[in-house]
């Protein structure tokens, strides 16, 4: 087993944590296309406001992070409850997903920044 | 006279339903109509009582689909027009027809170290405890289990993961890590963290429904899922 108790209940807190900062983070992503939608702002127009904006690029680089986190997390219990697939290999497979939507996350932003 | 139809489960996992007409009476409890089929229907029924005043928890059902404690369940309540339905309690191997080995749901108990552990001897005086202290409000809250098992048969995470230890040895636990004198609250914490422990439970809350005593284990899972994950932050278990 790689996932000792311990690390179960870290994983546990994990993603209590994460589903925090998604609260919030979905809460101000939601107004934040509302009100591009409603402004009627162009592709261009959204860039302009994005790039170089260190503050956009943290608040969804976090915004990626709790997704990393929480989302492999909900998938090995969603798994292992209704595949009965449970120990390394799953764990492995929801690292690698979580490693995956990391990066690929964090590279959208990175798009949006520079 | 009015009669009941009551479907009844006949047989071990492959086994089948079978109906059987029971005369209705008043007053008249699940537990009743259970024990006319056996002693004037069908003695090979083979179902488990003992006090029949809801002390003893022996008697837990699924009727009409729920679990119930039978020997306080009245017909009126649950019938559905003139039909019942009585099966075994799920998420339990069945031995025979209404009789569940219970083996299971107890083994989880001891494997969430349901046992008291203290430090005083016959020698010593008596422990004080504050009736109205937080730590003996918390047991208080939780201590009049019966072990009927119709928590544990309601769960669906125990549907979903065998493994996991239920509601009723949880709710024990709880009262320990709550009992001043006991010695074992790491230890103990340890059993009952993790993928199969308190931190696996959804919150259904279906045993909180369920509970013949009306007892809270979701609300006693909460507090061990606090514990444990502070005890995990620490480095205590």
């Amino acid at each position: 087993m790689i996932v000792n108790t311990r690390t179960q209940v870290l994983l546990w807190t994990a993603q209590r944590t994460s589903a925090a900062v998604l609260a919030l983070c979905v809460l101000i992503h939601l107004i934040t296309m509302i009100y591009a939608v409603k402004s009627g702002l162009s592709a261009a127009e959204v860039l302009g406001r994005t790039r170089g904006n260190f503050g956009w690029a943290a608040f969804y680089a976090l915004f990626v992070a709790a997704i990393a986190i929480h989302a492999p997390i909900g998938l090995r219990t969603i798994v292992s409850e209704m595949l009965g697939w449970r120990g390394a290999v799953l764990d492995l497979l929801v690292l690698a997903a979580g490693i995956a939507l990391a990066l690929w996350g964090w590279r959208a932003v990175w798009g949006v920044f520079v | 006279m009015d009669t009941l139809k009551v479907s009844v489960w006949r047989g071990s996992g492959s086994g089948g339903f079978r109906t059987y007409e029971v005369p209705r009476l008043e007053s008249q409890t699940v537990l009743d109509v259970v024990t006319y089929i056996q002693r004037s229907l069908d003695p090979t029924l083979s179902y488990r009582f003992a006090c029949r005043v809801g002390v003893c928890g022996s008697c837990a059902m699924t009727v009409n689909g729920k679990a119930r404690w039978t020997c306080r369940t009245h017909v009126a309540r649950v019938a559905e027009g003139d039909q019942i339905e009585i099966a075994p309690l799920a998420n339990l191997p069945v031995i025979k027809d209404l009789v569940t080995d219970m083996s299971r749901f107890f083994d989880k108990w001891a494997q969430a170290k349901g046992q008291f552990h203290g430090t005083r001897t016959r020698a010593d005086d008596f422990a004080r405890v504050p009736p109205d202290s937080p730590q003996r409000q918390a047991v208080d809250a939780a201590i009049e289990c019966i072990g009927c098992g119709v928590c544990h048969s309601s769960c669906d995470v125990v549907t979903w993961n065998p493994a996991y230890l239920g509601p009723a040895a949880l709710n024990r636990a709880w009262t320990l890590v709550n009992d001043v004198r006991d010695t074992a609250r790491i230890p103990r914490l340890a059993a009952v963290a993790g993928d199969a422990g308190c931190h696996a439970c959804h919150t259904h809350m279906s045993c909180t429904e369920r509970c013949p005593k009306n007892l809270v284990p979701t609300a006693s899972i909460a507090g061990l899922k606090r514990a444990a994950a502070v005890a995990a932050l620490r480095g205590e278990i």
